[in-house]
């Protein structure tokens, strides 16, 4: 693996950037046996197999990705990063991330631009204020970074927002987390598949797996579309996808499948330089390196498995935009597409282990996975490795739904999911 | 915007409906006698299958809750019905 860095960039430069390898190996047909095989070719999957290798020594690795990597939700989203959360639990997991993500372009070699430009949930109401000021309270008390910002701050910070006398939504105030913002989503995939392969695991696209096969109730392999592989430890990330794999071993998971919008607007010159969740409508929206607004919102209310949105949804997520700030009205939208999210009752998600013996899920992310894909992975590793659960992911094992110490982010925080 | 046809309404615009439950899951009885483990599969564990799939829906403008089937992967609706001993048009 060639090492990036300004000197290799100077040297490509005055060779015309003619000398430059791909950035990972591509495998086309897998090796008859690995020591551990992970199902799906995201940020979560590919993570896993990245702290695998490095950080518990185990070299024989899979991927398999049905599409290409990062072309599902990984590459679908809106790429913000952030911890603020309320439950200890989800704290724990979520900041654990954030963490990785500030050291991640050094560890991967590979920028991953990630941009900490500060993230503010905003309030229009008493009630939602001291829904903030709780969550606000909770994150200090969490050792997580953030405050309650008044609504002068929040004019200060964000200064095109709507605040005429005839705006809907009159600004309050909000919560603010410095730390949160937003990173180049296909950078985290492809930074993780680069410096996984570089490892020696295999990166296997175009692989479909149609069946798994367990002995004596454990897993004992994958059958895929090119050929059986033979494997003891099996890993599932795969997002919306999972439930049709668990169901290969009749095993079942809390978790329904919806569309999840994103937009993209035409660029413009710099004009937001927060990551914006607005209460009153739903609306996220950020600015990218490249001057396109980049927004979402809730979700298209019919499961489905088709990444599609339905038009209802849109108009909400535009109009929702629109009132926040009307002189977008302007812009014209450059792209609009959908995720296959992954949604559990509790909004929190599911690592652990999953049926046969040597299986592991890492899903039911649902709206909010991209955030999290240094931590997914590193906690999948673990349960790969060990066998048996990290601190911060049991809490996150799917016995919560038997025993009813559900984590409920949905309510508890006041995110829009 | 996708139309749904509701058994008692006919084609209605899809905002005016509400995804309720997976349907054929029969509630375990009696409940004294119910595991944790069932009545957790009952309340959370669910199929959420690609392609063909029976749902119970609501109608919120009217309240009728009944049965479509659906491809999710489509979303084209196969067919809709009233639940049993409602009856439908």
């Amino acid at each position: 693996m060639t090492r990036y860095s300004a000197l290799s960039l100077l040297s490509q430069g005055v060779r015309g950037h003619r000398g430059w390898r791909p950035a990972w190996a591509k495998t086309h047909r897998p090796k008859p046996a690995y020591d551990a095989v992970i199902v799906g070719g995201g940020g979560h999957g590919l993570a896993t197999a990245y702290y695998l290798a490095k950080t518990h020594g185990l070299s024989r690795v899979a991927v398999l990705e049905k599409g290409w990597i990062g072309g599902g939700n990984t590459g679908r989203n809106t790429t913000a990063v952030r911890s603020n959360y309320f439950y200890p639990e989800s704290v724990a997991l979520y900041d654990l991330a954030l963490r990785l993500y500030e050291g991640l372009s050094k560890e991967l070699n590979y920028n991953i631009m990630l941009s900490q430009r500060g993230m503010l949930i905003a309030a229009h109401t008493p009630a939602q204020m001291e829904i903030c000021a709780r969550i606000a309270n909770a994150m200090q008390l969490n050792g997580v970074d953030g405050h309650l910002m008044t609504a002068a701050e929040a004019k200060a910070r964000i200064p095109l927002l709507n605040q005429t006398r005839d705006a809907r939504f009159a600004l309050m105030g909000g919560v603010w987390q410095g730390r949160a913002g937003v990173a180049r989503h296909d950078a985290v995939a492809w930074g993780y598949a680069r410096a996984a392969s570089a490892l020696g695991v295999d990166i296997i696209e175009n692989c479909t797996v149609t069946g798994i096969e367990t002995q004596a109730g454990a897993v004992c392999g994958v059958q895929t579309n090119l050929g059986p592989i033979r494997t003891g430890r099996l890993g599932l990330a795969a997002a919306g996808a999972t439930p049709g794999l668990a169901a290969m071993v009749g095993a079942s998971l809390p978790i329904h499948t919806y569309a999840l919008q994103a937009f993209v607007s035409e660029p413009v010159k710099p004009m937001l330089d927060t990551v914006l969740l607005y209460l009153g409508t739903g609306t996220y929206v950020s600015q990218s390196d490249k001057g396109e607004l980049v927004f979402g919102g809730g979700l298209d209310r019919v499961p489905t498995h088709g990444q599609r949105g339905n038009l209802p949804a849109q108009e909400t997520v535009v109009s929702g935009l629109l009132e926040m700030f009307p002189a977008f009205a302007q812009l014209k939208l450059l792209r609009q597409w959908a995720g296959v999210v992954d949604v559990v009752p509790d909004s929190s998600p599911v690592i652990g282990p999953l049926g046969p013996k040597g299986m592991f899920v890492n899903c039911g992310w649902g709206t909010g996975g991209f955030k999290a894909i240094p931590a997914g992975g590193w906690l999948l590793a673990h349960l790969l490795a060990t066998g048996t659960h990290h601190t911060i992911s049991r809490p996150f094992d799917i016995d919560r739904f038997t025993t009813g110490r559900l984590i409920d982010e949905a309510a508890g925080s006041g995110i829009a999911h | 915007m996708q139309q749904f046809p509701c058994p008692f309404c006919g084609l209605r615009e899809e905002t005016e409906f509400h995804f309720a439950a997976e349907a054929g899951k029969p509630r375990p009885e009696p409940a004294a006698q119910v595991s944790a483990d069932r009545w957790a599969a009952y309340l959370y564990l669910s199929a959420a299958p690609k392609g063909e799939a029976h749902e119970i829906w609501v109608h919120r403008s009217c309240g009728e809750f009944f049965l479509m089937t659906r491809n999710t992967e489509t979303r084209a609706v196969l067919a809709t019905q009233a639940l049993p001993g409602r009856a439908g048009e």
